[in-house]
Parts: C-alpha cells; structure tokens; sequence
C-alpha cells in the first residue's frame, strides 16, 4: 500500500550500490523488501540510518542487474512502514533477560519525568526491531514505535562499558557486545550473550529481528 | 600440542594470521577481514597443495624470525615432505614443514641459508626461520603446508585488529600449530613471474557515493596528484598524504556501510583508504573505492612511497 519513497541509487565502486532513502522507516521497509526477494550474488545487505549497502560477486550478478532488481523491488508496494509482516520471510525473535541496574537508570529516569520502575516498565513492554548494527560486531542498534524518547549520549564517553550492558542512545537501545569505550546511558545488563565469538553463528542479533527485553531479578 | 609448531621469537611490527577472511557479514557488523594481499595468499597455498582456505601469517614489514618444533605425535598435514616431487626420495618421517614465502620481497634464511620467494621449501625441525626487513613491498605471506591453525570465528582463521575477532597479533613465546587444509601433493615447482618494483604504484578508483561533496578542483587533485602514504597506515586502512579535498558540503553524514577500499574524506581533506578490517559502517563521506583489481597492489604499498590514481575501466 505505501512506498518507500524515492531511492536513490548511489555508486560504491564496482561491487556495490548504496541506496539513500530518506529516514530509518524507509530503510527498514526497503531492507526487509530486498532480504525477502534476495538472489543468489548479493553477498550482504547493509542497512544504516538512511541507506542500504548491497554488495555483489560479479561472478554472481552483474551490476546492472543489481540495480535493476534494487529499483524494482523499490519501486514494488510493501505492507507498511516498517512492516513486519507482508510477504518478507518470518522475522527471528529473540528474548533477552536484563538486570535493570544500570548506573544511568535513575538519573535518566528522572531526566524522562517517571520513575526507575516505571522506565523498566516501558522498556520492557516496548516490542523492539534491529534496525541495523555496527559501532562492534554484534552491536544491534534497536528501535521501537512503543519508544518515543530521545535520550541524549553522556557528555563524557566511559572509556570502559562492561560487556553486556545494555545502553540508551537518540531513539535506540543497545547490549555492548564486548568491553568497549561507550557514550550510551546504562540502564541494565543483560543476562543474554549478544555476541559469542567461538559460535557457527557468532552475532545474535541481524537487522529485522525482533528483540524484548524481560526484567530478571537484581 | 599434537604435530609440528612454530615458536614465534619476533612477529616484528605487526604479524597475524590470515585466510580470506569472513566476507558477507557486514549486516552483523563483522568486517571482511583475510589477507591484505589476497593473491600472494592465494599463490602461496597453491605452491603448497593447500586448500583455497588454508590460513597463513601475514608479515608486515618483515623482521620475523621462528623456530620449528617437531611433532609430539602424529604429525598432521603440515609434515609430509615425501609426497613433494622434487625430493623423491624423501624418508617416511617428515624431518619438517614446506613452506612458502610470498608478497614482500627481502632476505629469507633457514639457519643462515638464504632462499627465495614464491617456491615451495622445506623448513628442518630444530631450525630458525627469519625474515629480514622488507625491501619491496610491505607484506609478507608465509604458508605452511596444512596451513596455520588458530581458532575459527564466524568461518575464519583470520585476525580482525580492528574489532579483536580471531588470534590475537603474534607475541614473542607463541606457538603454532597446523591445520589440516591439504588438497593434493605439493605441486611440481611452476615458474612464477616476480613483481617487478616500480618507482610509483598505479591504483585504479571506481566512483564513490559521495563525490557530489566535493569541489571539482578535489576530483582534480585526486586524480592529477601523486599520494605519499603516510606512517598511518595498517590493516584498518591507510591514509594518504597530499593536497588536501576541498569540499562543497560540510558535516559528517549519518553512518552508511562501507566497503573495502573506500577512500573516506575526513574534515582534514586528507583521504584514508579502508582495508580489508575496517569499520564496516562509517560517517565520513567516500569520494571514491579502490578497484578490487588494485587492492593487493595497495596492500603492499609502504609507508613514504607515492602512488597515483587512474580511474578504473567501467
């Protein structure tokens, strides 16, 4: 029923074409729409906050072809803004276990006009969606229409975040995969690894899954 | 430990192990990784009847010097010198590992003899490896028959420095062991074309998404002006020393996935090349990407050496 709006299709050297969209809705719909429509040769799909990099083997796919079926899929009617359900293939959902005992969590909540309780209560209803990683490997920036805060990055960055810790940044939440320097507002830690490096499959979390975070006890 | 090991004494600057690495990942964040210089890996592990995804250790800048250890058992792929064709009458036990020495041109000894590049050679247990300082090029690949063992993450044995993933950079007192990734008996020797050094190296850029960002006189400079590779320059990628890029659009963009070979322009105006561990989604906008067909030639590019760009062939 709706469009993505206009794609832009950008040149990224011979193997790629990056797609500018104009905001995250537009970008979730149209990676959603190209992951389920996805043809052998299309080696990744990278969404961000307002493109998605598609990256070929020439073996595979031409360029040509690349953009051919990128415009088409573009240009195809979609289920809605963010829609996770349409003809895309079923959305992995993960559950993750969270101790709300981050160092930011009372201040923050304050700064938001409610309590600590009634933040964790918000977070935890909210359904959450990977709309794209990176900053780490396993670093899923997640977002939720149930989330409407803006929640500031601290001024001074910690220069070690303990893996697990699970962050508030602009509109999205985040688990530190690993031990890393970090700006985010810590609210919890979470019980769930999101990255194990000896795993087939070492990233938990890919762009279009679903994510809820559940209170465990301190 | 079961087989043969390499007790590294000096990894040098900077040596890792290396395959070709965990392509198709960006989505996950996890960056592509694998040898810098892709062909010398992939000559190397054909010198030595390797599979393609045999790992081996990238050398930068050179000053590595090893002891081989012989096996404590059953030794695995790495030591079966009599199936080489050259030392028909080889024992059954191996008395070492083959090795191969690829990329980077300099000095190569076993205890004091000096051998030479592209060939498949027999390291003797007991014996010191060393590698001198490179005097072409910048990388060295050293193969293993079997290939170096390490732990594979996400289908590699490939160090990531940027994001930690895989073995850590070699130490002094590390020990390797080795895989298995035999396809065949090491080949008969076939003749292998030597680089030829050139006073400055050709990189050949495909467009980049955001040239619309800067000023004519940038395009100008990038293709008109000889590079100076700068001291900044590792696996994450390499900035290059010139003019700076004017341009017409300031700010950073919101991040968007990069591949290898972007050349990003920071506010500097100085361009950085992204490398094969470089962050697979950034902010700064890329002018233009490094033809895949140039990437190994990049890779051995040293720090103070000039290159120019061409634009590649559509």
């Amino acid at each position: 029923m709706s469009r993505a709006g206009p794609a832009r299709l950008l040149p990224m050297g011979a193997r790629a074409v990056l797609v500018e969209l104009d905001g995250l809705d537009e970008v979730l719909e149209l990676a959603g729409a190209l992951q389920a429509a996805r043809p052998p040769g299309v080696v990744d799909l990278v969404p961000a906050a307002r493109t998605v990099l598609v990256q070929i083997d020439l073996d595979r796919l031409t360029l040509a072809q690349a953009r051919a079926w990128i415009e088409g899929v573009a240009a195809g009617p979609r289920s809605g803004v963010g829609g996770s359900g349409g003809a895309a293939a079923p959305a992995r959902s993960h559950l993750i276990d969270v101790r709300y005992d981050g160092p930011d969590l009372a201040a923050l909540a304050a700064a938001l006009g409610m309590t600590s309780g009634e933040l964790v209560e918000r977070h935890t209803a909210a359904p959450w969606r990977v709309a794209f990683t990176g900053f780490a490997p396993g670093f899923g920036y997640l977002v939720s229409p149930a989330w409407p805060f803006d929640v500031p990055r601290l001024r001074a960055p910690r220069t070690a975040v303990p893996a697990g810790s699970l962050g508030l940044a602009a509109e999205f939440s985040g688990v530190y995969p690993r031990q890393t320097p970090g700006g985010w507002q810590l609210i919890g830690t979470a019980a769930t690894r999101v990255f194990d490096p000896l795993a087939a499959e070492p990233a938990l979390l890919a762009p279009g899954d679903l994510v809820r975070f559940r209170a465990a006890g301190a | 430990m079961i087989g043969p090991a390499i007790l590294v004494e000096a990894p040098g600057l900077l040596a890792t192990v290396q395959d070709r690495g965990r392509p198709g990942r960006a989505a996950q964040g996890i960056a592509p990784s694998g040898a810098l210089d892709r062909g010398a890996l992939a000559l190397a592990n054909r010198l030595l009847g390797n599979t393609r995804d045999a790992a081996a250790l990238e050398i930068t800048m050179g000053g590595f010097s090893a002891v081989l250890l012989p096996s404590g058992g059953p030794a695995r792929g790495g030591g079966q010198p009599g199936v080489a064709p050259r030392e028909a009458d080889e024992p059954r036990e191996p008395r070492g590992l083959w090795i191969a020495l690829t990329g980077a041109r300099g000095d190569a000894e076993i205890d004091g003899r000096g051998f030479g590049p592209n060939q498949a050679v027999l390291w003797p247990f007991g014996t010191r490896l060393r590698i001198g300082m490179a005097v072409a090029g910048s990388r060295f690949c050293l193969g293993v028959r079997g290939g170096v063992d390490a732990p594979i993450v996400a289908g590699s044995r490939s160090s990531d420095v940027l994001a930690g993933l895989g073995r850590p950079p070699l130490a002094p007192g590390d020990a390797l062991a080795i895989a298995a990734e035999v396809a065949g008996p090491i080949p008969a020797a076939e003749p292998v074309p030597w680089g030829v050094t050139r006073a400055l190296l050709e990189v050949a850029l495909a467009p980049g998404p955001r040239a619309d960002w800067f000023a004519p006189s940038a395009s100008a400079a990038l293709f008109g002006e000889p590079w100076l590779v700068s001291n900044d320059a590792n696996r994450v990628g390499m900035r290059l020393l010139g003019p700076a890029l004017q341009r017409v659009r300031e700010g950073e963009l919101p991040s968007e996935g990069m591949v290898v070979g972007a050349v990003q322009v920071p506010p500097s105006g100085l361009p950085t090349v992204l490398l094969a561990d470089g962050p697979v989604t950034g902010g700064y906008p890329v002018i233009a990407v490094v033809a895949a067909a140039s990437l190994d030639l990049l890779a051995q590019a040293r720090p103070g050496e000039r290159l120019v760009f061409r634009r590649a062939l559509p």
